[in-house]
């Protein structure tokens, strides 16, 4: 596992901006993010700060605002409080275009294998189409419609779709949560390759394995609060926050 | 006899079906060109201003016939501000009114088929950072097969339509009778026997449509494109 320098926590004083776009800078932040949906606040002052590579995994208990946090954070919703920065920018759309999220449960095309991806390849690339789907080991269901594919494989379309993109950094909600040990592990070889490649890579996982196994830092969310933020391996040796040691051995948490 | 009119293969019957089926068709072509973009804007906008647009493309599906065939006929009468373009009592003049009479139905069935399609879609529209326009398309193309039936719906309304037609039509033989002004016609003649054999094929029509474009959709659902 690499060790992977955690971007110290940053205050709206620091944030604003962010001096320059250095190769060791930030590649996304948050300032005081609050988000609350009736009445609960969900997300609550929460303040992070992204390297440019490595994989994040964003982990805690149901609840915590974890699949909110990587929303807010791609500028899917808008938060109450608060700002995303991508660099030293605010986050907009253009920035949005050098992200792809994943989500939890694929969100297809009644369309064809190969249509999904190309759906996202503008001006259609046939070569890349298929390059993209022997990455996932779909090419050979290329023809087929997309929605008549397993969990495993519908999720595997979904990433090479994100891919597609040719994404800066990559949002996955929980990608792996229905998926059997083997696509699992097949989704991690592509996560990995594509860290490799120099992608930055922002995960939600529930499977402490899992993180392990893939993880160059954590983000420990409880009860929409940020209370860990460190290097994969310190985390898993010794968290720091009550909430993260509990979680960590199974202990149930409130 | 009606059966043995229509088996007979009378000129003139299958004259008056072939101009309802062209009339009826060009009218859904293009009140699907206008309603299926207009249907997708109302899914896919949010505006000031949205849900009075909503209720009223909604209370555009009940326009009366007549009323539609009136104004059509003010605006293409001699006098009419469109009279210069010699268009009354045309098959283009019956085309125009079952347009304006079936896009409302088209946008307003479309924009629920599509709204609920959107549902779905959007978080994924907007992490693609699509465009309005590009989601629009992407939704009108992901939702054909049951906009099929939206435009069947369509299809239904103006074939069976007599009130407009025959207003800006005239019901003239061999120009612009079509089915239905001929089933009136006959019938008020008391020629039954053709109003019948006209009404058989409206039937039938009506029938091979439907089963034509459940077939296809039912395909499409087995093939998970539905």
């Amino acid at each position: 596992m690499r060790e992977v320098p955690v971007p110290p926590p940053v205050s709206c004083q620091r944030v604003l901006p962010f001096p320059g776009r250095a190769a060791s800078g930030p590649c996304l932040s948050a300032c005081g993010l609050r988000y609350e949906a009736g009445g609960r606040v969900l997300i609550d002052g929460l303040d992070l700060s992204l390297g440019r590579d490595g994989i994040t995994m964003v982990m805690g208990p149901n609840g915590a605002g974890k699949s909110l946090l990587l929303r807010l954070l791609h500028g899917l919703i808008p938060p109450e409080k608060g700002s995303v920065f991508w660099g030293d920018t605010l986050l907009d759309a253009e920035a949005r275009k050098r992200q792809a999220m994943v989500f939890q449960k694929p969100v297809l095309l009644r369309r064809s294998v190969a249509a999904n991806v190309d759906f996202v390849l503008r001006p259609g690339d046939p070569v890349r189409c298929d390059a993209l789907l022997e990455r996932v080991g779909l090419l050979a269901r290329a023809d087929q419609p997309a929605r008549l594919l397993s969990g495993g494989e519908q999720q595997r379309l979904a990433l090479a779709r994100a891919l597609a993109t040719g994404p800066n950094l990559l949002f996955l909600d929980e990608p792996t949560a229905s998926l059997d040990p083997a696509s699992a592990l097949m989704i991690e070889d592509i996560l990995r390759e594509e860290r490799s490649r120099g992608t930055k890579i922002v995960c939600v996982t529930h499977d402490i394995g899992q993180a392990r196994r893939l993880a160059d830092d954590v983000v420990f969310l409880s009860q929409g609060r940020l209370v860990e933020h460190r290097a994969a391996a310190a985390f898993f040796k010794a968290p720091a926050a009550p909430a993260a040691q509990a979680y960590l051995e199974g202990r149930l948490t409130l | 006899m009606a059966f043995a009119l229509v088996l007979s293969g009378d000129g003139d019957l299958y004259r008056i079906v072939a101009l309802s089926l062209r009339v009826s068709l060009t009218a859904t072509g293009l009140a699907c060109l206008f309603g299926l973009p207009l249907g997708a804007l109302l899914a896919v906008a949010r505006f000031r201003g949205r849900n009075a647009a909503l209720v009223l493309v909604n209370a555009l599906m009940g326009l009366p016939p007549v009323v539609v065939g009136l104004l059509v006929y003010l605006h293409l009468s001699r006098s009419g501000p469109l009279g210069f373009l010699g268009l009354l009592y045309t098959p283009t003049a019956m085309i125009i009114a079952q347009c304006i009479l079936i896009t409302p139905i088209v946008a307003a069935l479309s924009r629920q088929v599509l709204e609920d399609l959107n549902d779905e879609y959007a978080e994924q529209f907007r992490s693609l950072s699509l465009t309005r326009r590009q989601s629009m398309t992407a939704l009108i193309w992901d939702g054909r097969f049951t906009l099929l039936t939206v435009a069947l719906a369509g299809f239904g309304r103006a074939v069976a339509e007599v009130g407009a037609v025959i207003i800006v039509g005239g019901n003239i033989d061999h120009l612009t009778r079509v089915m239905t002004t001929a089933i009136a016609l006959e019938t008020s003649k008391g020629d039954l026997a053709l109003a019948l054999a006209l009404g058989i094929v409206l039937m039938v029509i009506a029938l091979g449509v439907n089963a034509l474009v459940h077939s296809v959709r039912m395909s499409a659902v087995r093939q998970a494109y539905a």
